[in-house]
């Protein structure tokens, strides 16, 4: 893992057959809404927020895509780790 | 507009309302977002604008959060995009940006929104994934309901609609629907609903080509498409070739040339070359399906089903409620029969809040009168609301699903202390109304003899009668083919229910599909059979049929019949026999169409 050596970033890849869609996207928002601090995906350099589903849809990102969440502060660590779950598990679909 | 550079689509949905017909699109709510005003906030009256926008936000969430509560659930799979919108109500980059933007700019709510969704569809526009620029659909979806409840107008303003043209929507409410111009509208097409849904019910009874369920449409068409709806087949075109084109052209001219045939004759009556008269009734679901009903010359209701004011809500009915329904029914019917069926829910039509979804054979289980007499409370508040509308024109009460006898005497005993309450409160209602019971468990009919004597008419539900007599579940793949309305059974049981009705002096109605054929009228007929009650549409090409037999032909022919052991025998000598009169009747071209 390339990042390991930052705690607030992790490395995931898409793995549901439809990426990044709008109802896989409103499940990461619902996690989201929790956090205290920002949360962030990135993909290709392209940074969206993740608490909306229109910034996440326009990373456009199919099965198979790497993308990399992150979050700003360590309070939201139980979050981070949710969403990587929710997003490996391929969302449960 | 060209359409030849564009493949031929073609959508499967449910077929609720039969016809064909051909023209263009025009999506429901798509229109008319573009004239949208700009002008200056004062920086006083910006917190006010803001609250503006917020709470149109929160209206068009809750209605929205009300169409998912009501959904029924065979379309709960829709939902999940429901419940995605729900969450983009209030997404950053659409609630947020606007805000931002009013703040900003100082400009209205309905400028700012419409800033950020074009902003927002551009972004999804240059996507070069084609179901990511689909999505750009739902946002402008959403952000469209925010600007209605910001300008306040009506959800959706059908009567405004100018041209002809085909209706496409992701559903339409009752209301909606009622707003339908027979001279605009050609056919409609929903993404959502079925075939018991209240737009079906309207389509049918305003004769015009209607297919629901298709999920899609609303993605896939555009405003001025060519499509074609075949309410018939339930399927709908997009972008027909031009063969596609002159096939169902022909198709459509064929159907219009057999109904106006059919239905010239439709107020003659329906009695037989002998002279004998029989009464053609109509089954209905909904107040709104009486015009057909008189337009296609039925002689009165024999079967109300009630059920549809108990479905796709969140409480039992008031008794006000009901009887104001039954009440526009029967004051447009008199002095014609409405005959009135109390509650009869079932395994398909349960309801989610009076349902037990443990249930694990609800075909026989708790439904009908079963449920009512367990509920007695809430089959009280029926009771009242159809004796109160047996004030204003003649009404019959019909109880579902008596399997013994006991049932008949405990539903006329709550019958009577419902009389007995209005009687108390003063409220008038007719002291001598009818009372029938259905006849479609097998041993409702074996004891009809018994059952004759507590009632006044006897009402053939041949659809749950076969199902229940032959043991087969017509929706079972497997076996659906077992489901025979001619099976030498069936015949036997109608003809010692007809039989047990005429020695009692009770009448015998036929009101499942059984009686909309008009291949089963020599056999219902010979068995004595003189009341018939069917949809709407039917009626006419019923009546016809029976205008063209002679009765006491058809006592002698139901012997022959009788004597047959299998139905392809009994299909044999009713084609050998009257094949030509029911070619004639257009017979074939009911089935192929």
């Amino acid at each position: 893992m390339n990042n390991s050596e930052n705690e607030l970033s992790r490395r995931v890849i898409i793995a549901n057959d439809l990426g990044l869609h709008a109802r896989s996207a409103s499940k990461i928002v619902k996690l989201v809404q929790n956090a205290k601090f920002n949360v962030w995906i990135i993909k290709d350099g392209k940074k969206a927020d993740a608490s909306s589903i229109i910034d996440i849809l326009t990373l456009a990102s199919p099965k198979g895509s790497t993308i990399t969440v992150n979050i700003d502060d360590r309070s939201d660590l139980e979050i981070l780790n949710n969403l990587v779950q929710l997003i490996e598990s391929g969302f449960g679909e | 507009m060209d359409h030849t550079d564009k493949k031929e689509i073609r959508l499967k949905g449910i077929n609720v309302s039969p016809g064909i017909c051909i023209g263009k699109a025009y999506l429901v709510g798509k229109e008319g977002v573009d004239v949208v005003n700009k002008y200056y906030i004062s920086q006083d009256n910006l917190q006010n604008e803001i609250k503006r926008f917020k709470s149109a936000v929160k209206r068009a969430k809750d209605n929205l959060q009300k169409i998912i509560e009501t959904t029924p659930e065979e379309l709960r799979q829709h939902i999940h995009i429901l419940e995605t919108h729900k969450v983009l109500y209030k997404d950053k980059m659409l609630y947020g940006k606007t805000i931002e933007t009013m703040e900003k700019e100082l400009v209205n709510a309905e400028w700012a929104l419409k800033q950020v969704v074009s902003n927002v569809k551009r972004m999804f526009d240059n996507m070069t994934d084609s179901y990511l620029q689909g999505r750009a659909a739902d946002i402008v979806q959403v952000s469209e309901s925010i600007m209605q409840n910001l300008v306040g107008a009506k959800a959706l303003d059908i009567g405004a609609i100018r041209k002809r043209v085909i209706l496409v929507a992701v559903d339409l409410s009752p209301a909606e629907t009622s707003q339908i111009q027979l001279e605009k509208i050609k056919g409609l097409i929903t993404d959502l609903g079925g075939k018991t849904s209240h737009t079906g019910i309207i389509a049918r009874s305003l004769e015009i080509p209607a297919v629901l369920g298709l999920e899609s449409a609303t993605h896939l068409i555009k405003n001025d498409d060519i499509i074609i709806v075949d309410g018939t087949a339930g399927c709908v075109i997009v972008h027909p070739t031009d063969q596609t084109l002159i096939e169902f052209g022909e198709r459509q001219s064929n159907y219009e040339r057999y109904k106006a045939v059919i239905s010239r004759s439709s107020h003659l009556p329906a009695e037989t070359v002998d002279g004998i008269k029989l009464d053609v009734l109509a089954n209905i679901e909904l107040p709104e399906e009486v015009v057909s009903v008189i337009n296609y010359g039925g002689d009165g209701i024999g079967l109300y089903r009630t059920e549809f004011q108990y479905l796709s809500r969140l409480q039992f009915p008031d008794e006000h409620e009901l009887f104001d329904n039954y009440k526009d029914v029967v004051e447009v019917m008199a002095p014609r029969p409405v005959t009135i069926r109390t509650l009869d829910i079932s395994g398909d039509k349960g309801l989610s809040y009076a349902s037990d979804p443990d249930e694990k054979n609800p075909v026989l289980g708790l439904r009908g009168i079963r449920y009512c007499l367990k509920n007695p409370d809430v089959f009280k508040i029926q009771l009242r609301a159809v004796l109160r509308a047996s004030a204003y024109g003649h009404v019959r009460i019909l109880f579902p699903m008596i399997s013994r006898h006991e049932e008949v005497l405990a539903a006329k005993k709550l019958l009577a202390n419902a009389a007995d309450s209005l009687d108390k409160e003063g409220i008038d209602f007719n002291n001598d109304i009818e009372v029938g019971i259905m006849i479609e468990v097998p041993s409702a009919a074996i004891m009809a003899d018994v059952m004759a004597k507590d009632i006044d008419f006897f009402s053939i539900g041949t659809n749950d009668l076969i199902q229940y007599s032959l043991a087969v579940d017509r929706v079972n793949r497997q076996v659906s083919h077992l489901y025979q309305s001619l099976n030498p059974a069936i015949i036997r049981i109608i003809k010692h229910v007809a039989d047990v009705a005429r020695n009692n002096n009770v009448e015998a109605c036929i009101c499942g599909e059984m009686a909309s054929d008009p291949m089963n009228m020599p056999i219902l007929l010979g068995l004595g059979i003189n009341r018939l009650s069917m949809n709407p549409q039917s009626i006419p090409i019923i009546k016809k049929t029976i205008r063209s037999l002679n009765f006491k032909d058809t006592g002698l022919f139901i012997k022959d019949v009788l004597k047959e052991t299998s139905e392809t025998g009994i299909m044999e000598i009713l084609t050998g026999t009257y094949g030509n009169i029911l070619q004639d009747m257009g017979y074939n071209l009911i089935k192929v169409s």
